[in-house]
């Protein structure tokens, strides 16, 4: 369990995230969803420690996540950021061996039966495995989300923390990229975009707006009409897929307003 | 490059393991350095052969056979003295004026040249992949022009106490610590605000310098001639003292490959697989400057090797720092030893400074047209 107890984040003189809690449980996928600027992206570096609150704390199974080092909290938290360069000649195999690197004793340079092990079931996971030679540069955008997929894996954290996976794919790759995470059996919390991606592969949804949680819960009772208003400033409506049966959201254009 | 990139790949998947890898490149390229020193040992006004050159060498192997104790000092105070007697293993018969030459006009300064490129190169690799930028070099938080305002300010109006290279390796290591200071703010130190008070801080010593160099009066052509990079009036020792500055720092160096490569990725990656990314990029930079420094102090300023060298050995081996940063060394050593000779061998004598960088430029212009520079 991650419990995210009465945080408060700054950066700068900026007060990004104010007196957010909420709670991860075990297995489940949680989406963090609202306007950008929100705060989600800093609530994910947060609770993966790149982030220190100015109050408030992170526990994530039962260790405060501020006062561990980063090898530690690397063991605890698997993180996929939402950038990341490829522009070097590495192979597919070479990345997902960096998450391994909280494992590796400096001085000793083999990587341990064990983590071959790790690697070679992350690249099978994600269906990278035909991929483990390639070089990363010639990767497309749903192969490299899923590269970093099983680095995250191979770090065999019980907690992940994905930034906007989805941002930059196809409808078809987001939805695999989407689906393979709810299939991993993961505790994961997502930055997502996408309300209607959210609330189909997502067990439930933290909305955030203005650096506070606004709700949490299920898709169905977060994604109110009401309250997507009010975090996102358009109006909305909400109706429900023919098809999945989950809540589906679209936005309109205020009244009067430009751009 | 398609080519060219799928041959690059289809050697490194040959021997996939990457300590392997380094070992069998590694070893390739001593070799390669034993060719190049003994041709370059060979090449002079006075010729000697490279069977020579070897047999002088060879010569020069020694092994301890023996020690006496002595006793020394007044009779009050006794002091043991240690004597360990040496004996050479190999007495080939070789000319005295060839292994004169060999032994103290050319190996120390061909020691020095493979010491410095070592030591450029290696360090080169570092602040590449540290900034995460082609254009970075071993100077680029401002290690040279910091020496070159220490050795120009002792040659000039003279420093207290320290003689010229001290005050070049001074010069280097303070200015890298001011331009570190500068860039970091509570703690952390983005890489793009050190990058830029590099930048700003050498152009403040570029102009420090040239001041100088106005008021140098009767010791500029010594200024200049330091200035241009050279390996000449070097001896073994210091050599040595070089050398095993560079191979403690760059196995220190060798010690966080593995974090480098991770760091090529984005610091927020590094730091997402568990690397302390500050302390790393601390200890990366500490290194780094500090065989820069103790290079451009005993050899002035040589351009292009810590920018070149590894370019060209990424090509060939990628961009794994565990296979990348051993061998771009070795090849440094080689390059500088091979230029140097260059230097001179012609009529009139150069700085090996210009040689390298009337090589590498062109070279690093073919790559950038290649498109290789664009991606690292």
């Amino acid at each position: 369990m991650i419990a995210v107890e009465d945080i408060t984040v700054e950066r700068g003189d900026v007060r990004v995230l104010s007196d957010v809690s909420l709670t991860v449980e075990a297995g489940e996928f949680l989406a963090l969803v609202g306007p950008n600027g929100a705060g989600k992206s800093t609530l994910l570096n947060t609770v993966g420690g790149i982030l220190s609150p100015a109050a408030g704390r992170v526990v994530a199974a039962g260790r405060e996540i501020e006062a561990l080092s980063a090898r530690e909290t690397a063991r605890l938290v698997a993180s996929v950021p939402q950038e990341t360069s490829f522009g070097f000649d590495f192979t597919v195999r070479e990345v997902v061996e960096m998450g391994r690197t909280p494992y590796r004793a400096r001085l000793r340079r083999r990587p341990d039966p064990e983590g071959r092990d790790q690697i070679d079931r992350a690249l099978a996971r994600t269906e990278t495995d035909e991929l483990a030679d390639r070089s990363v540069t010639t990767l497309s955008g749903g192969e490299k989300q899923r590269v970093l997929l099983a680095r995250a894996l191979a770090q065999d954290a019980p907690y992940l923390l994905l930034d906007e996976p989805t941002a930059s794919l196809d409808i078809n790759h987001q939805v695999r990229t989407l689906g393979l995470v709810a299939d991993l059996d993961e505790t994961v919390v997502a930055a997502i975009h996408d309300l209607n991606l959210a609330a189909r592969f997502c067990d439930r949804i933290a909305l955030l707006a203005d650096g506070r949680l606004r709700a949490v819960g299920p898709p169905a009772d977060v994604l109110t009409a009401e309250r997507l208003e009010q975090a996102f400033g358009t109006p909305v409506t909400v109706g429900e897929h023919p098809v999945t049966g989950t809540p589906v959201v679209t936005a309109f254009r205020q009244r009067g307003q430009k751009i | 490059m398609g080519v060219n990139k799928y041959v690059a790949n289809y050697t490194r998947f040959v021997l996939v393991e990457p300590n392997g890898r380094a070992t069998a490149y590694s070893l390739g390229l001593i070799a390669l350095l034993g060719v190049v020193t003994t041709v370059a040992t060979a090449v002079g006004p006075v010729g000697v052969t490279p069977a020579t050159v070897l047999k002088v060498l060879a010569n020069g192997i020694a092994v301890p056979t023996g020690m006496t104790v002595a006793r020394t000092g007044g009779a009050v105070l006794q002091l043991p003295a240690l004597t360990v007697e040496w004996a050479p293993v190999f007495a080939f018969p070789v000319e005295q004026t060839h292994a004169a030459i060999v032994m103290t006009v050319r190996l120390p300064r061909i020691a020095l040249g493979a010491t410095v490129g070592f030591a450029l190169a290696a360090a080169g690799v570092v602040m590449q992949g540290f900034f995460r930028n082609p254009m970075a070099d071993p100077s680029i938080i401002g290690v040279s022009s910091g020496a070159a305002v220490g050795a120009v300010g002792a040659l000039v109006v003279g420093v207290p106490l320290l003689g010229l290279r001290t005050a070049a390796f001074v010069g280097a290591l303070v200015t890298a610590g001011v331009v570190y200071a500068i860039a970091t703010e509570g703690g952390r130190t983005p890489v793009a605000t050190l990058l830029l008070a590099g930048v700003a801080v050498q152009t403040l010593l570029g102009a420090v310098t040239s001041y100088l160099l106005l008021r140098s009066g009767d010791s500029m052509r010594r200024v200049v001639y330091w200035l241009m990079g050279h390996l000449d009036a070097s001896t073994l020792d210091e050599a040595a003292v070089t050398g095993a500055l560079g191979l403690a720092l760059v196995g220190v160096m060798y010690l966080y490959a593995e974090d480098l490569n991770a760091m090529l990725l984005g610091e927020t990656d590094a730091r997402a697989v568990g690397i302390e990314v500050e302390r790393t990029k601390r200890i990366l930079l500490a290194a780094a400057s500090i065989v820069t420094g103790a290079a451009v102090a005993v050899a002035g300023v040589i351009g292009f090797v810590g920018l070149i060298v590894p370019h060209a050995v990424r090509l060939l081996v990628g961009p794994d720092h565990r296979v990348l940063l051993p061998t771009s060394a070795l090849a440094g050593a080689s390059f500088l030893v091979a230029a140097d000779t260059v230097a001179r061998a012609g009529p009139v004598e150069l700085p090996v400074g210009i040689v390298t960088a009337a090589l590498g430029a062109p070279f690093f212009l073919y790559l950038l047209r290649r498109r290789e520079v664009s991606e690292l």
